[in-house]
């Protein structure tokens, strides 16, 4: 009984999660243009990039825990941190291991953003866009419930999603503040006084 | 940057000889003779008070009193492990200024003098001198002609601006990059690698080792009482001989440019203070030369800069050239500076030479009032102060540039 | 140099005003800070934070109000280009 809890909670905080991280990458790519949502201002959508992500990682957390303590998952403590040497679907499991590897290595930079700087940081975020469909194909091949229609569909909706949002990040005037900017309108420094400059 | 077309600093009405009294290319025998030697350590324990005495104010353009500075170093150097530093700037990234060059060729041993009693009075371990070639070079041959010189470490400045802002010469000496950069902080509190900095202009510190010498009094016998002592100045633009003198404290503008040659009645206006500076219409050249002289117009002495402009000329096109230059020599690290000089340089542009719009002098309002005051850097604020000095001066000349026309003389 | 330390002054002197220091060198004009600070900054015609008083912009004066939406303002910057200072 206390087994099919585990495997069943299990199971569905890694859904959750899955949910989680689409939202937590949707939002990022949303505040990273700089622009509010009607009725949302920039800093709520900051403030809610955010707590999803740190939510993500308790769901992970509790994903991975409950799994641990379940016998049929067969999972170790080493196959939390080293991936591919699990003794299930080694492959499949070991996906979920990089994403665990690669959310904690993005989320402990982002807390850390004033101790190691904006550069490092941004550096390191940009591992979301591995993690992310990392994560998806260990839900979908390992999962339980990967090959389930309904999962399927929703799994599909996401992805689109976050192509569409990716496709949106890649386009010009992606941000906010392009079109206020426009291009450099500097020349090459030339000093007025050529004329006027007769000491030297 | 080369000063061969200085013309001798000639004793008289205007030529006074103080920091350039050792005579031309003076080396070691020369400042000896003229000077004598300075023992740095002699004159530590009483060179803050004469030179509050002296009230000898900074030379690099913002004209603060020299002894603030030196006495807030030593406060910060109290503090337990701190290990005070002493900077000499002379990078003149000003193109019209030419007198710290003219210094450090002419009397390299004073500037060496003033950073090493102003090192010995703040206790700092560690002294520098940044300047661009070739008034380095000068300064370093200077240095190797005496044995209380080998501490002192050589730093090249680029040919740029900015590069003499004070947080960048700090930059260009920690990590080789000459940018300004945020600070919170006075540098004197916290500078060099979080070390007290004091950082002088090499007049400046020439002139402190004047005070060192000879005392406050003796510095106040030139000059006036709220501008004592002498202040070099470069003379440029349209006057017959440009050069840079040796002047009194509080000497009329227009005696000044007239020792150069000037035909002060033929003159539009002049620019006193460097880009950076601030327009003084042809009828206040009788103003003093001093910062008390100077303030009813907006206008400061800065680095001792005067660029005079003919009749002939027309004022808002001068300005819009220097507002295109100072544009362009923005380092771009910030935003307002980065994007808002451009447009203001345009926008002086069309007044000058294209629209008859009558918005656009609004808009060169506007624009001044956004970049002021917002920067790393005193740069996009110097800009502004120049900026609305040419609207106050040149207000005429902008009204007729809104309907084609102009106000410059036939001939 | 005269400084005021908070917690070295008597009970009774009054406590410095806090600023909201901008480093413009990092500053990228995302607008977090003037959705904030509404009453303080305003945006200029490129993004950046411009403040609504015409001196100590790079330093702008805080009331005491406002002390927690500009720590908030602080926090949220997501390029860490503000600080709050006292002095």
């Amino acid at each position: 009984m206390f087994d099919d809890t585990m495997w069943a909670f299990g199971r569905a905080s890694g859904i959750v999660d899955l949910v989680l991280l689409t939202v937590a990458v949707l939002g990022g790519i949303l505040t990273r243009s700089g622009r509010p949502l009607p009725g949302i201002p920039r800093f709520a959508l900051s403030l809610a990039h955010r707590n999803v992500s740190m939510l993500a990682v308790v769901f992970l957390v509790l994903h991975v825990a409950t799994l641990l303590l379940d016998p049929y998952a067969k999972l170790t403590i080493a196959d939390v941190v080293v991936p591919f040497a699990g003794a299930e679907k080694p492959f499949w499991l070991g996906l979920g291991t990089v994403a665990f590897d690669l959310l904690v290595a993005v989320v402990a930079t982002a807390l850390l953003q004033r101790a190691i700087g904006t550069k490092a940081f941004r550096a390191v975020h940009w591992l979301t866009y591995a993690m992310w469909p990392v994560a998806v194909l260990h839900s979908v091949f390992d999962g339980t419930d990967g090959t389930d229609a309904w999962f399927v569909v929703g799994t599909v909706l996401a992805t689109a999603a976050v192509l569409a949002a990716v496709a949106w990040r890649l386009s010009h005037g992606f941000l906010e503040t392009q079109s206020l900017r426009g291009p450099d309108r500097l020349r090459a420094p030339q000093r007025p006084d050529a004329e006027l400059r007769r000491v030297s | 940057m080369t000063v061969e077309a200085m013309v001798e600093p000639e004793s008289g009405a205007i030529g006074v000889d103080r920091l350039l009294a050792a005579g031309p290319d003076a080396r070691w025998a020369q400042h000896a003779t003229r000077f004598g030697a300075l023992d740095a350590a002699a004159a530590a324990p009483t060179l803050l008070a004469e030179l509050e005495a002296s009230g000898l104010g900074g030379r690099g353009g913002a004209g603060f009193a020299a002894w603030r500075k030196l006495a807030a170093t030593l406060e910060a150097g109290r503090r337990p492990g701190a290990r005070p530093v002493v900077i000499a700037n002379g990078s003149e990234g000003e193109p019209l200024s030419h007198k710290d060059a003219t210094l450090l060729r002419h009397a390299p041993h004073l500037v060496i003098d003033g950073l090493l009693a102003a090192a010995a009075a703040v206790g700092a371990s560690d002294a520098y001198l940044y300047a661009a070639e070739p008034g380095l070079e000068a300064v370093r041959a200077a240095a190797a002609e005496r044995a209380d010189a080998a501490r002192i470490r050589f730093v090249a400045a680029p040919d740029a601006f900015i590069a003499g802002q004070a947080t960048a010469v700090v930059n260009a000496i920690e990590n080789g990059v000459a940018l300004p950069r945020d600070h919170t902080r006075r540098l004197s509190e916290s500078g060099l690698r979080g070390r007290p900095t004091l950082l002088h202009n090499v007049e400046t510190l020439a002139q402190l080792a004047l005070v060192a010498r000879y005392g406050a009094a003796w510095f106040r016998a030139v000059g006036t009482a709220d501008d004592p002592g002498t202040r070099l100045v470069t003379i440029a633009g349209d006057v017959a001989l440009p050069q840079v003198l040796e002047v009194a404290g509080g000497t009329r503008i227009a005696e000044v440019l007239r020792a150069a040659g000037a035909d002060t009645s033929r003159l539009a206006a002049v620019l006193v203070g460097g880009y950076h500076g601030a327009w003084l219409p042809a009828d206040a050249l009788d103003a003093p030369l001093s910062p008390a002289g100077l303030a009813p117009f907006g206008a400061h002495p800065g680095a001792g800069v005067l660029l005079a402009l003919d009749r002939t000329r027309c004022g808002v096109e001068a300005t819009a050239g220097i507002v295109s230059y100072l544009a362009a020599q923005s380092a771009r690290q910030c935003g307002p500076c980065r994007f808002g000089l451009p447009a203001l340089a345009e926008t002086w542009n069309r007044l000058a030479y294209a629209s008859h719009d009558s918005g656009l002098a609004a808009r060169a309002w506007e624009l001044t009032d956004t970049v002021d005051g917002r920067g790393a850097c005193a740069h996009p604020d110097g800009t502004a102060r120049m900026v609305r000095s040419a609207q106050r001066v040149f207000a005429d000349d902008l009204r007729l540039h809104a309907h084609g026309g102009c106000a410059r003389a036939a001939r | 140099m005269t400084r005021l330390d908070p917690r070295g002054a008597s009970p009774d002197a009054p406590v410095p005003a806090a600023r909201l220091h901008i480093d413009w060198t990092r500053c990228d004009g995302r607008g977090l800070c003037t959705e904030l600070l509404p009453e303080l900054l305003d945006r200029d015609e490129w993004g950046y934070p411009i403040a609504r008083s015409l001196s100590d912009r790079s330093d702008v004066p805080v009331p005491p109000e406002l002390e927690q939406a500009a720590l908030d303002a602080v926090t949220l910057c997501p390029v860490i280009a503000l600080r709050l200072t006292r002095r």
